[in-house]
């Protein structure tokens, strides 16, 4: 028997796991889903967006959400020329770390310029492309599609460099 | 736990308790030649498994070789579509897109003179019922929908034999 004869097929391994938030994840989450974005002041007053649990100096236990801005400045980034299916564009984007106005530590999100790798700058700004808000009553069932913000980081479909759009 | 506070616009928000991060690895699977002969006797309605030269047990679906004595599985053995339930498991959670009502039985079917049972569904019997040792057959798909895969066999169900004694098959459980 040949080699060509070898059956092939694809195989797809999922997992659909869903993770629980707790109460400060689960605030950055909600703030999504409502349209904003929030962070955590930490020890020393600085905001971290994400928010997170505990400090990262000192350890102790942090609880003061508070909103920052929907846009912020680009303190690096990759090019993506050939997206993955999975990933929040299907043309050639950034991944970028964004400091968003009122925030002191960066956050990772895709940044779109149209496809154009030579439209993005380190310091440029961008502002958040939010999804949707779900139409009140609507329940349209869940198909794996993201149609409406449902508290996901991709409840921002990606960012945008400032005044373009 | 100490207290959170919020800003205002999150007050009295029901809040987002948990969310959905599915994963999924995207594999491309070579059969190899022992699977690949195996599976197109089964588009054929066929069920080929190999025999070890050494231990002479046989293997289906074969790999080509003997896990036991790492001799090449040469002999082919054609085996009949019936054999025995040697475990099972009542499947209750949904998944699979919800492919299968619940609950249904999935099982280890060691099939009449092979040494190494296969997973596949047993249908037409409550899932209640179904035990160690019953005796099954397989329910093909219709002939133009059979293919080089197993699931051109739909299921398994009981084919009226009482069931075997441990005996016959705890070598294999």
């Amino acid at each position: 028997m040949g080699e060509a004869e070898v059956l092939t097929a694809p195989l797809v391994i999922e997992y659909p796991f869903s993770r629980t938030t707790g109460p400060v994840i689960g605030a950055f989450f909600t703030a999504l889903r409502e349209g904003f974005i929030v962070g955590i002041k930490g020890a020393d007053g600085r905001v971290i967006v994400p928010p997170v649990e505990y400090d990262p100096e000192t350890s102790e236990e942090l609880t003061e959400i508070v909103e920052v801005g929907s846009a912020g400045v680009v303190t690096t980034w990759a090019w993506v020329s050939e997206p993955l299916a999975d990933q929040p564009l299907d043309r050639p984007f950034a991944w970028a770390l964004i400091k968003l106005d009122g925030a002191d530590t960066a956050f990772l999100h895709a940044v779109d310029t149209g496809g154009d790798a030579t439209a993005l700058t380190t310091g440029a700004r961008v502002t958040a492309r939010w999804r949707a808000a779900r139409p009140d009553g609507d329940t349209t069932e869940d198909d794996g599609v993201r149609r409406f913000r449902e508290g996901h980081i991709l409840d921002i479909e990606c960012f945008e460099i400032e005044g373009e759009s | 736990m100490a207290e959170i506070t919020l800003p205002p616009r999150l007050e009295g928000v029901e809040p987002v308790r948990s969310i959905r991060v599915p994963a999924s690895i995207h594999y491309r699977y070579t059969a190899g030649e022992a699977s690949s002969k195996f599976l197109r006797e089964v588009a054929k309605k066929r069920l080929v498994g190999q025999q070890c030269p050494l231990c002479k047990k046989v293997y289906v679906p074969p790999r080509g070789c003997c896990p036991t004595d790492g001799v090449p599985t040469v002999g082919e053995v054609e085996l009949k579509d019936t054999g025995t339930i040697t475990s099972f498991c009542i499947v209750n959670v949904p998944f699979m897109q919800n492919l299968m009502e619940i609950p249904y039985v999935g099982a280890l079917i060691l099939l009449d003179g092979s040494d190494l049972p296969i997973m596949h569904l047993i249908q037409e019997i409550p899932a209640d019922q179904v035990v160690p040792g019953m005796r099954v057959e397989a329910v093909w798909v219709p002939d133009d929908e059979i293919g080089p895969t197993l699931e051109s066999i739909k299921y398994f169900r009981p084919n009226g034999e009482p069931d075997a004694p441990l005996e016959t098959y705890k070598e294999h459980v």
